[in-house]
């Protein structure tokens, strides 16, 4: 099918990252879990990971598999 | 529980899980020219978007609980599911019954059987396969209804309705790809959004071997927690293997090696894995035959994994209730309000030393059990400084001695998850109920368009008439599913019988597939009259059978309690088996008493000896189905022996 699922998984992702890094910075206390402020080390690991799928897709468009 | 408080950064990721499904469905929509594009994909998706909507389509939010539940339950042996109960059967799939599905281009699972053997056995399966996707999904939707309503106290009918309202659109736009698509952003969301909960608890713990002393403890005396009635060797919650070697006395499972092994690592996992169409599905929409042959193969890695994802956060709510310091408890089963105020005012007007009444009077006013030695600290506490209304309320609270396994992973989300983190776990439990719906639908509009409406009422019409009917379908299965979901809701009895259906339907049938596709003798009269036999011996076993500990009637034992087993898991394990072989010897028997009606010509690329074997030599072996199927299993067998 012609929609790479990349692109919303990444766009997706690299939005709920940036959220949670806004938030886990505005609310730094509340944010606290056992000694870690657990929505901005995730919010990262989420930014990453969705902006890893969004390079993938990109590259996949330069590159079309033959069909 | 008390209803979670969403903040609003929970809303904006939950809406916008919702904009992203929907927008998928939306940009699907204009791919979508034909029946065959709307419910089969057209033969076109990529290795690791089928192979992760394959685990994904089973690892519905159901199951999430589930296993949690059973991790607290019966600890790390409840991994079976997964090494025995699931990798050999992909494997299996991937290897040998994948290429008779492809290559024979069966647009569905009982379409194969309707290939091989006639209209009749296709037309047994397709019926019971229809019913059986229309309630799963059902199923789905009363659970996510009602866990809304419980955890954050939207409207039943209201969570109902918008979210089959919102699986409705990306489906009716997307057909089966929009429904594999969103199964993969699911997986992701299911991975990412969990995977800090059990991080959280397990760092909170103070890490594994911690959590196996503690369990050590707990599996010594289980009953100073109510968790079980009698004690057990210490390793019966952290060893996979060892405590099912004692027998079913010697493990909280009450089961044994061999209905382990025959019951669910063989019937009930090859029967599931092997021929569901709903997991079938996601392999036979890939683009070619290594593709297909493939999912089941890119399926096993994650799926291998698992068990730390979905497993561990029930034995870690164990330590943790194990520990005092630590605020948790498993919860107990819900009980209203004013009971608990009830039990708060029978405390508050006792006095010690001799409170043996008072305790039946709590008991009775809560409706569940309760911990003698806990109500009794907590009269000795009140009387000496008098404890306020929602302090004592707190100590019933603790010493009820009921747990709702069901709710082991909701109150480890709400534990350790801040706002934020919350929503994203929220919003990715949110999703794996939607994909189930979405799963079953579409394997269930397939079935109905293709297997019995163009097979049985209306044939030879144009594609666009059954592009039409598949959509219109959809929105049925749909509907038939909200009316599922309040069948479910109404009737507390629903989902036993309704498992227990699938159990009658499900054991019998992977005997039928194995002697279709690996003997050429098999007959059609005997593949019809050895599932119909077996699904009528199931329901004849059952009616015989009943679990210690239950009475009879939904649970079994109907017709007379002729045999005991010690726990519904082992009746359940002993009941697939006894399905199977009654189809097996049947099919033989009546196979080898009957002619044959198809030329070996005919049934080439359906049956294993007549089917030119595949080369793969311009494959690379890093993508060979049995290359890599052996080095998972291998895998599979060592972690075996880690946890054994």
């Amino acid at each position: 099918m012609g929609l790479d699922i990349r692109w919303p998984i990444g766009l997706m992702f690299t939005l709920i990252g940036v959220l949670l890094i806004g938030y886990g910075a505005v609310e730094y206390a509340a944010s606290m879990r056992l000694g870690m402020n657990i929505n901005l080390i995730w919010g990262v690991v989420l930014l990453v990971f969705g902006v890893l799928m969004l390079l993938g897709a990109a590259r996949g468009r330069k590159t079309p598999p033959p069909a | 529980m008390q209803p979670i408080h969403l903040a609003w950064v929970d809303y904006t990721i939950l809406i916008s899980y919702v904009v992203f499904v929907v927008g998928i469905g939306w940009a699907l929509s204009r791919y979508m020219k034909s029946s065959a594009d709307f419910l089969t994909s057209s033969h076109s998706i990529p290795t690791w978007v089928t192979g992760l909507a394959f685990i994904s389509a089973k690892l519905g939010a159901l199951e999430l609980v589930g296993m949690a539940a059973s991790g607290a339950k019966y600890g790390i042996a409840t991994a079976h599911f997964y090494w025995v109960g699931a990798i050999p059967a992909m494997i299996f799939l991937a290897v040998f019954m994948m290429p008779f599905y492809y290559g024979s281009k069966a647009r569905s699972v009982p379409e194969y059987l309707q290939m091989r053997f006639n209209k009749p056995v296709m037309g047994l399966n397709a019926i019971g396969f229809a019913v059986m996707t229309v309630f799963a999904s059902g199923i789905s939707m009363n659970a996510l209804a009602k866990l809304l309503n419980q955890l954050l106290g939207w409207n039943y009918h209201f969570a109902l309705f918008v979210c089959s309202g919102v699986v409705l659109i990306y489906v009716l736009k997307g057909g089966l790809t929009s429904a594999i698509y969103t199964e993969v952003l699911q997986f992701f969301m299911i991975v990412l959004g969990f995977a800090p909960v059990v991080y959280l608890a397990l760092k909170d713990v103070g890490g594994w071997s911690a959590m196996t002393t503690k369990l050590h403890a707990v599996a010594q005396n289980p009953m100073a927690l109510d968790l079980n009635t009698k004690a057990f060797a210490p390793d019966a919650w952290t060893s996979a293997w060892k405590p099912l070697l004692g027998g079913p006395s010697a493990n909280p499972m009450g089961v044994d090696v061999f209905a382990i092994v025959f019951g669910l690592g063989f019937v009930l996992s090859f029967g599931y894995w092997c021929t569901n169409f709903l997991v079938v599905q996601r392999a036979m929409a890939a683009k070619n035959m290594t593709a297909a042959r493939n999912t089941p193969i890119v399926a096993a890695i994650p799926k291998m994994l698992f068990p730390a994802l979905v497993i561990l956060p029930g034995m870690l709510a164990v330590a943790l209730t194990a520990m005092p310091d630590k605020d948790y408890r498993i919860p107990p089963p819900i009980i209203a309000p004013e009971n608990y105020a009830k039990a708060v005012d029978v405390i508050k007007n006792t006095n010690p030393p001799n409170p043996t009444a008072e305790i039946k009077d709590v008991s009775g006013a809560l409706g569940q059990k309760v911990n003698a030695d806990k109500i009794t600290a907590l009269i000795t506490a009140n009387a000496a400084t008098k404890l306020s209304d929602d302090q004592i309320k707190e100590g019933v609270y603790n010493a009820v001695a009921a747990y709702d396994y069901d709710s082991v992973i909701f109150s480890l989300v709400k534990k350790y998850c801040p706002a934020g983190l919350l929503g994203l776990a929220l919003t990715a439990l949110l999703a794996s109920f939607m994909s189930g719906m979405a799963g079953n639908v579409t394997a269930f509009n397939t079935v109905w368009t293709y297997n019995l409406y163009q097979a049985f009422f209306v044939p030879n019409k144009s594609d666009g008439h059954y592009f039409w009917m598949a959509k219109f379908i959809t929105v049925v299965g749909i509907g038939l599913s909200i009316l599922c979901a309040y069948f479910a809701r109404q009737y507390n009895n629903a989902m036993d019988i309704i498992q227990l259906v699938f159990g009658f339907v499900n054991a019998p049938v992977f005997a039928t597939f194995l002697f279709g596709m690996f003997w050429k003798r098999t007959t059609s009269i005997g593949a019809f009259c050895g599932l119909l036999g077996g699904i009528l011996g199931s329901t004849l076993f059952h009616a015989f059978t009943f679990a210690h500990g239950n009475l009879p009637g939904v649970k079994g034992g109907y017709l007379g309690m002729k045999i005991e087993f010690p726990s519904e898991m082992a009746q359940n394990f002993w009941l697939a088996a006894f399905a199977f072989t009654v189809c097996f010897v049947l099919t033989l028997v009546i196979s080898l008493a009957t002619s044959r009606t198809k030329t070996d010509e005919q049934l080439k690329g359906l049956v294993y000896s007549l089917t030119p074997k595949i080369v793969d030599h311009d494959v690379p072996v890093w993508q060979r189905p049995a290359v890599v199927g052996t080095v998972l299993l291998a895998a599979c067998v060592i972690l075996n022996f880690i946890f054994w």
